[in-house]
């Protein structure tokens, strides 16, 4: 009995008696729900192109905030080295789609995303030899991201709102809502949703296949740099944080893997789902829950939902 | 060129390369050293690859090796994997080395039970298995110059006597923010122990390595729990986010506390908010030693070492060069023992067991103050010697204590429960069959 207390009736009584502390675990979750949606944005994107799981969309996160941060400290101003990462996200795009897709047209997926898991070992390689393996520190300041504290004294205590998570869940928000607008609504939004649909239904009503890939490995670099320049300013730029990208596994699972509007609800509900089993419930268990409860949490709704929250319902005749 | 042709030559090319390999075990002492330059543990791994090899790389361009013998240095990438850490033991153990160090209390592990059959010393510097500390049951394995729970009782100890003595620790709670791997989990039996003794909750917050850089759950715990102290057993990214975490969540720095670990680059993680926290170390930071001098000249300004210029004096880079000269002095004392100029991995264990550094003889070596005294025997590779505290003040170390004696008592009773155990627990665990030296 004592144990189903413990599950079922003290986390919640818990949470009545200090609400200051579950608003501070929801905003929490919030925040890292948000970042996670980001990550997830840039696997969803490539999927819905090209029917790819991008392996290396981790390391495109590390790699694309090393180029910022690296090209810094070589001298470079900020807002310059910024506009010099987007350009390497554009080249990797461009090369990513001449050496790698254009080649494997027409093979089965499994080949496709194989060739992913060899452009994450090159990236870390390549990344590694240029910048070298040392974590570096975000430069937060120079890109004027805000730092500071606001404690707000709510609910008989006292919660602590990062100015930096604040400012991280605004601009990935805004970011989230442009790609899902230009995705939805663009004449390249359609001939994405074309692409994704059929290869070769695109091709024969003229779409580039080639320049959609581009387009879309593009977004998903510059989805990349700002999860990297955000997870980078709270906890420093390493080769670690691409460990982090797996977080968006279990957003993927639960949001579909072809819905912008599933990533960003599912990230929201793994980031904050999450927090609170670890807070409240993770003690039972001696703490750490949080990396295999994300996956509890999409496969419970995956009983329901097979397809995902938003992910597109497959009927195929047989 | 036909497949065949390709493959003749890459055969012929291999031979050839082969050839001019074994110069390792003819004239020279080899010393593999087992590093990690890249992965997310790369930021604490690469000072300490930079020490270790420069310091060795000093006595072969300084002193022409050590005794007239050059030092073969070749260094293995774990990427602080214990299965790589295995492969790397694998691929360097038919080249006769007299030691291998494997910086990483996973990859120690699973070498244990092979360093008495290959007949290589392990030589795990302050981290790895704490009871391999009793010789006459490991006498392959050293652990100097001191266990993880000998760190844990330092830092124990000096909460206690800021409370006012061991006793006022009664009703208090600690936190203990740990890597979920080996390496973490190593101190919590001595820790509960203590706990027991001294009558404080021990809190747990475990850290996966996927979560190494995303612990505000941890933080949001912490919160909740309140400990009166937090002590960390970090490593890699894991120390400067959870620095930068305190920061954040508002927890009073001059409570947390560490073991010997984190990084200059990990204090400095949590900017200015930082200052006040607190590790355990043993030697000194900083390049002003004649030794340390000796680095920059005759490797680093040569262009031999892949250490940028301002990091060597660096905490961790230190750490490596204390590593190395640990390896450099068994190998010379097995020198001394044994009267030949070649050692073998035999005679460097019987080196390891008759170190002796003092004070006289770190003068002699150009490191004179860069550590306590410190000398192994036959039964204890471990010396048990103390540390002390220093403190981040915003832009460096700074020593703020005396040096701090382990509980040894306590320790003691563990270590050989352990050690006992241990044996036990592996059937078929050899008695101890080499002779000691009068010596130790």
């Amino acid at each position: 009995m004592d144990i189903l207390y413990k599950i079922f009736i003290e986390p919640f009584v818990f949470m009545g008696e200090a609400p200051d502390l579950l608003l501070q675990t929801l905003w929490e979750g919030l925040v890292s729900g948000v970042l996670y949606a980001l990550i997830a944005l840039g696997f969803v994107l490539i999927f819905k192109a090209s029917g790819v799981f991008n392996f290396a969309q981790g390391i495109m996160v590390v790699f694309s905030a090393l180029i910022l941060v690296g090209l810094y400290e070589k001298g470079v101003p900020a807002f310059l080295a910024l506009l010099l990462a987007v350009g390497a996200m554009l080249l990797l795009a461009m090369a990513v789609e001449r050496v790698v897709l254009r080649p494997l047209v027409n093979q089965p997926d499994i080949i496709l995303f194989m060739a992913t898991f060899g452009l994450t070992y090159f990236l870390i390689g390549f990344g590694e030899l240029i910048f070298g393996g040392s974590p570096k520190e975000m430069i937060t300041d120079a890109l004027y991201l805000p730092q500071g504290t606001t404690e707000v004294d709510l609910l008989g205590g006292m919660v602590r709102f990062q100015h930096l998570d604040i400012a991280a869940a605004v601009i990935a928000s805004i970011m989230i809502g442009v790609l899902a607008v230009f995705f939805s609504k663009t004449r390249i939004g359609r001939a994405l949703r074309a692409v994704a649909d059929s290869h070769k239904a695109a091709l024969s009503v003229g779409i580039s296949l080639n320049q959609i890939w581009v387009i879309v490995w593009f977004a998903a670099g510059i989805v990349a740099l700002v999860a990297g320049i955000m997870w980078g300013a709270r906890s420093g730029v390493s080769f670690a944080l691409q460990i982090i990208a797996l977080k968006a596994l279990p957003v993927l699972i639960l949001g579909g893997f072809t819905s912008i509007p599933g990533a960003i609800i599912g990230g929201l509900i793994i980031g904050v789902g999450e927090k609170l089993g670890e807070f409240y419930w993770g003690p039972l268990v001696g703490g750490g829950i949080e990396t295999w409860l994300a996956y509890v949490i999409a496969l419970l709704f995956l009983l329901y939902r097979p397809q995902g929250l938003f992910g597109e319902k497959i009927i195929e005749r047989i | 060129m036909s497949f065949r042709k390709l493959s003749l030559g890459l055969a012929v090319a291999t031979l050839v390369g082969g050839a001019a390999l074994p110069a390792f075990a003819q004239d020279s002492v080899y010393v593999p050293l087992f590093t990690y330059r890249t992965g997310p543990f790369a930021g604490s791994g690469i000072y300490i690859a930079d020490g270790m090899h420069d310091y060795l790389q000093m006595l072969n361009e300084r002193d022409g090796g050590i005794g007239g013998v050059k030092l073969a240095l070749e260094e293995c990438e774990t990427g602080y994997d214990t299965k790589k850490g295995v492969e790397c033991y694998e691929s360097v153990k038919g080249k006769n080395p007299v030691v291998v160090n494997p910086w990483s209390t996973g990859i120690t592990l699973p070498l244990i039970p092979r360093a008495s059959v290959d007949k290589i010393p392990i030589l795990s510097m302050a981290y790895g298995l704490s009871a391999s500390a009793r010789g006459d049951i490991f006498p392959w394995i050293f652990n100097p110059p001191a266990t993880y729970w000998d760190g844990m009782s330092m830092i124990v100890k000096y909460i206690g006597e800021k409370e006012g003595g061991l006793e006022k620790l009664k009703g208090k709670t600690i936190g203990f923010l740990h890597l979920d791997a080996a390496f973490g989990k190593e101190p919590i039996p001595l820790l509960n122990e203590l706990a027991k003794t001294y009558g404080f909750e021990v809190k747990l917050y475990p850290v996966a390595a996927q979560d190494m850089q995303n612990q505000s759950s941890q933080w949001l715990s912490v919160r909740r729990d309140r400990p009166d102290y937090m002590i960390m057993w970090g490593w890699g990214s894991m120390n400067g986010a959870a620095v930068k975490e305190a920061v954040r969540s508002g927890y009073p720095m001059d409570k947390f506390y560490s073991v010997w670990w984190p990084s200059e680059d990990d204090a400095r993680a949590g900017g200015a908010g930082a200052k006040g926290f607190k590790m355990l170390n043993w030697h000194s930071v900083g390049a002003d030693l004649p030794a340390l001098k000796d680095i920059q000249k005759h490797v680093v300004d040569k262009g031999l070492s892949k250490a940028p210029k301002d990091s060597v004096g660096t905490l961790l880079y230190n750490r490596g060069v204390y590593n190395s000269l640990l390896i450099a002095e068994a190998i010379a004392t097995a020198q001394k023992l044994t009267g030949k100029k070649v050692v073998t991995g035999e005679d460097v264990r019987r080196g390891m067991e008759n170190i002796k550094l003092d004070p006289a003889r770190l003068k002699e070596l150009g490191l004179e103050g860069f550590t306590g005294g410190m000398e192994l025997t036959c039964s204890d590779h471990n010396s048990h010697s103390p540390a002390f505290m220093q403190e981040w003040d915003g832009t460096k170390w700074v020593k703020i204590s005396e040096p701090i004696q382990p509980m040894t008592e306590q320790v003691r009773a563990q270590l050989d429960a352990a050690a006992k155990d241990y044996a036990e627990k592996n059937p078929g665990w050899p008695k101890r069959t080499e002779a000691c030296d009068k010596a130790s």
